[in-house]
């Protein structure tokens, strides 16, 4: 993986660059011992590490104003960063670069029930969002496995996903505004308390654009009642095959989970010894979970019973208590921790059509082979987001790069049946050069006519998103 | 000038030395001036995958078209798009392009999203006459710039779609709709609010006049049924609701809210303002006329004097009015927007269509 070399006339400017910022921000809000700054040289892709020039923690917006106009003055780049739990490289900084954190901007500044919205300081984390307002009856949807210690930030960079997406979508469906910092300094309120855009949608480009348009401080989002209940049934199949049938069946039935999740064999062995959760055996199986009270509950899982037995499954196991849903659930939830506890591995993210599913598994299964790396597949079935597992040993020399390169070719293979790179975790630096494999020049370059608008120098998280190569003139590289 | 493919779309694009009004079937009333540039020559189904619940289609196929080839399967679009042919008093056929130009977006809006949400792939060719492709055919894809939602709603100024991709919803075996007769403004956004905080999966929450305060649910049925049972209680305080439980004429209030019906042929301007669905009554009250409620509150359609500025007595309320039928020289369609806002607005336009030649947006 191949970073820009850092700007040398930046790297002799650190003292003056750190003292300018020191002027504007409070003393414990500039780091740059090199010792402190280790925290902030990766985010959760850390096989790729490097330390940035400097650190800043501001405490508000006009904070985040006054360091990003003396950065733009100065001609340094600025790395977003939320939680620095990106599995893709989105915060990992470069050598020339200060990282803007917005950790400690975590407050709730306004829960309004009868409009159904909740604002918030972007550096709040996922679950602390639902956690504000769950007493009342109310949560956020998006839910991403690491929502613990994630960041809205984040989320909103990446237009983060989450398990029960199928029903309630993804950030950028539950986003209604946003305070917007521009590279220049400049504080713009981009939509509100209200529904839709007066004019062109620019909170729907900000979106996902992974902390290269603005540095994000505070979001409007959308707040939900909590269902009455909800329970997961578990179906195994004798084939992967089997189960993409089953459900392709359920969706056209007509009725909407909110989560259908998916793992092959050698996921299910590896959780069912990491975390002993009793799945059956076998090649497949799907936990599908559906919301409502206990009476609307039985009726979805009844039909979902009747279309999962045409399909001979191995075993349904029906949740009838919070107990067994927790059992239900605990092989998922712990899915990339067993796998962890095995070996290394990378996670991969591509999402394909949900009919080219058994066409997929079966290929990811040849170039396993063909590789020489076990591959295990736990997903969200549904959306057709995969989260392929690829096991491989980092001490071992040459594994990373093989993995990464089996990496490419599942990637590659996602595209080819009609579907992308990245369903949820973004491109940051490890899909960047695949980039090309999704889209064509002038796809690339109408993406990056957007940036040329927001962010004129190219000084906010440059050289992600874009192959190299594609962003080389823009960045003055 | 009526392209038939994309290629001499972008030839037209290229060649043109003066603006161009781009046009679906004309019905929701774009602004702006030129040569015609009509889109009914790119049309038909590219892809339809009913299981995977996802459509692929020419920008220029009616929308009609597009409902009838869902509702074979069972499917529709979730964001249940309005036709605004009667409220502009035009008879074309709206286009699925112009839907999504417009970011048309109905009663459900609420809890399915608008077509933005529901927008998964772009193509279209901007103001350079440069073919560019954006998001693709799957639910969750994350992977560049979310140029798809700059396109939703952008009125054709940044470019011509070509082909639009959407995520789709089935049609629920069972509906029913509570109507709540007689309730003030403030008193039926309360009774909205009530039924859109509570678990019950509302999919839409309206205040027509003369019929009452209207809130749907959908589902399988018994599941429809339990919680109607449940909303009469909790929605009590706010009088005895009458349930509609026959599709078609629950349909057919719906498509009154969504179609501003009770503005058809009358005398007067028409404003969509869209605000926090809790400043709904104090923009009914200061507008003074008669309002249709959609959005739990938060979109209000008005009826206002021809040639006058429903934006003056709305200062200070957060939010945004168009004018969508009248005209006045004095008084602009579209939004003002703040400067800084305006500056990016103007960059992007810029960027995607350096000689202005798509005027109707503007």
């Amino acid at each position: 993986m191949q970073m820009p070399a850092p700007d040398a006339r930046i790297l002799g400017r650190k003292p003056a660059i750190v003292a300018r910022l020191r002027e504007v921000l409070p003393a414990d809000a500039v780091i740059d011992d090199p010792v402190e700054l280790r925290a902030y040289e990766c985010d959760a892709l850390s096989a790729y590490r490097c330390s940035p020039l400097a650190a800043i923690l501001p405490r508000s917006t006009a904070e985040v104003a006054a360091a990003l106009k003396i950065c733009a003055a100065e001609g340094v780049k600025v790395v977003p960063r939320g939680s620095g739990t990106s599995l893709a490289g989105g915060a990992m900084p470069s050598q020339d670069s200060v990282v803007l954190g917005v950790a400690r901007m975590n407050r709730v500044l306004e829960v309004d029930h009868a409009d159904r919205i909740m604002k918030v300081e972007a550096g709040r984390t996922n679950l602390s969002v639902t956690g504000a307002i769950e007493q009342d009856g109310f949560f956020y949807a998006p839910d991403p496995s690491s929502q613990l210690a994630c960041a809205i930030a984040g989320n909103i960079a990446m237009n983060s996903g989450g398990a029960h997406c199928l029903k309630y979508g993804v950030t950028t469906n539950n986003l209604l505004g946003v305070t917007l910092v521009t590279m220049a300094g400049e504080v713009l309120q981009i939509g509100g308390a209200h529904l839709d855009a007066p004019g062109l949608d620019l909170l729907g480009v900000i979106c996902g654009s992974e902390g290269q348009l603005g540095v994000v401080t505070e979001a409007t989002l959308r707040i939900l009642a909590r269902p009455e209940g909800a329970r997961p049934v578990l179906i195994g199949f004798e084939s992967s095959e089997v189960a993409g049938a089953c459900v392709a069946d359920i969706i056209r039935a007509g009725v909407l989970p909110v989560a259908i999740e998916f793992m092959d064999r050698p996921c299910i062995r590896a959780t069912e010894a990491f975390a002993h959760p009793g799945y059956p055996d076998c090649e497949a199986l799907l936990i599908i979970e559906v919301e409502g009270a206990p009476a609307e509950i039985d009726e979805q899982l009844a039909l979902i019973r009747t279309i999962a037995g045409r399909h001979s499954p191995v075993e349904i196991r029906e949740s009838r208590s919070e107990e067994e849903s927790r059992r239900i659930w605990l092989g998922r939830k712990s899915a990339f921790g067993a796998m962890g506890q095995i070996n290394d591995y990378m996670c991969l993210d591509g999402t394909i059509p949900v009919s080219a599913l058994p066409q997929v598994l079966r290929r990811i299964g040849e170039l396993s082979a063909q590789y020489g790396l076990e591959v295990a597949n736990v997903f969200h079935a549904g959306d057709g987001n995969m989260h392929p597992l690829i096991l491989y040993n980092a001490n071992a020399p040459g594994q990373l790069d093989l993995c990464e390169r089996l990496g490419a070719e599942i990637l590659t293979l996602c595209v080819e049946v009609g579907g992308c790179l990245t369903g949820e975790h973004g491109v940051g630096i490890e899909k960047r050069d695949l980039m090309g494999v999704q889209f064509g020049a002038a796809d690339l370059d109408a993406q990056m006519r957007v940036k040329d608008v927001f962010d004129p120098a190219w000084l906010l998280n440059p050289a992600k998103v874009f192959p190299l190569a594609a962003s080389a003139a823009r960045r003055g590289a | 000038m009526r392209p038939t493919t994309e290629d001499e779309l972008a030839g037209i694009i290229r060649a043109a030395t003066g603006p161009l009004r781009i046009t679906g079937g004309g019905t929701r009333g774009l602004l702006g001036e030129g040569e015609p540039l009509e889109t009914g020559g790119l049309t038909g189904i590219v892809l339809y995958e009913p299981a995977a619940l996802t459509l692929v289609v020419r920008a220029g196929t009616p929308l009609a078209e597009v409902e009838a080839a869902l509702a074979a399967e069972g499917q529709r679009l979730p964001f249940e798009p309005g036709d605004m042919g009667a409220l502009l008093g035009r008879n074309g056929a709206s286009t699925i392009g112009g839907v999504v130009a417009t970011n048309a977006s109905g009663p459900r809006r609420v809890q399915a999203g608008a077509c933005r949400d529901a927008l998964i792939g772009v193509r279209f060719v901007d103001g350079r006459g440069t073919l560019i492709r954006n998001g693709g055919r799957v639910m969750k894809n994350v992977t560049g710039y979310d140029l798809v939602k700059l396109l939703a709603g952008s009125r054709g100024s940044l470019g011509v779609l070509t082909e639009v991709a959407f995520k789709l919803q089935p049609i629920p075996p069972a509906s029913a709709t509570l109507i709540l007769p007689g309730l003030s403004p403030a008193r039926a956004v309360a009774a909205m609010s009530a039924a859109l905080g509570s678990p019950y999966d509302v999919t839409g929450a309206a205040h027509l006049p003369g019929i009452g305060t209207l809130i749907r649910l959908e589902g399988l049925a018994a599941s429809v049924g339990y919680r109607v049972g449940r909303l009469l209680v909790a929605l009590a305080p706010y009088g005895q609701a009458v349930v509609e439980r026959d599709a078609d004429a629950a349909a057919a209030l719906w498509r009154q809210v969504r179609d501003a019906a009770p503005f058809h042929g009358r005398a007067g301007d028409v404003w969509r303002i869209s605000v926090r669905p809790s400043d709904g009554p104090e923009v009914a009250a200061r507008l003074g006329g008669e309002v249709v409620m959609d959005w739990g509150g938060g979109l209000i359609w008005a009826l206002y004097p021809a040639g006058m500025d429903a934006r003056a007595p709305l200062a200070g309320i957060a939010g945004h009015a168009t004018r969508v039928r009248g005209g006045s020289r004095d008084v602009p369609a579209l939004p003002p927007e703040p400067a800084a806002v305006a500056a990016l607005t103007a960059g992007l336009r810029a960027q995607f269509d350096p000689r202005a030649i798509f005027a109707s947006g503007r």
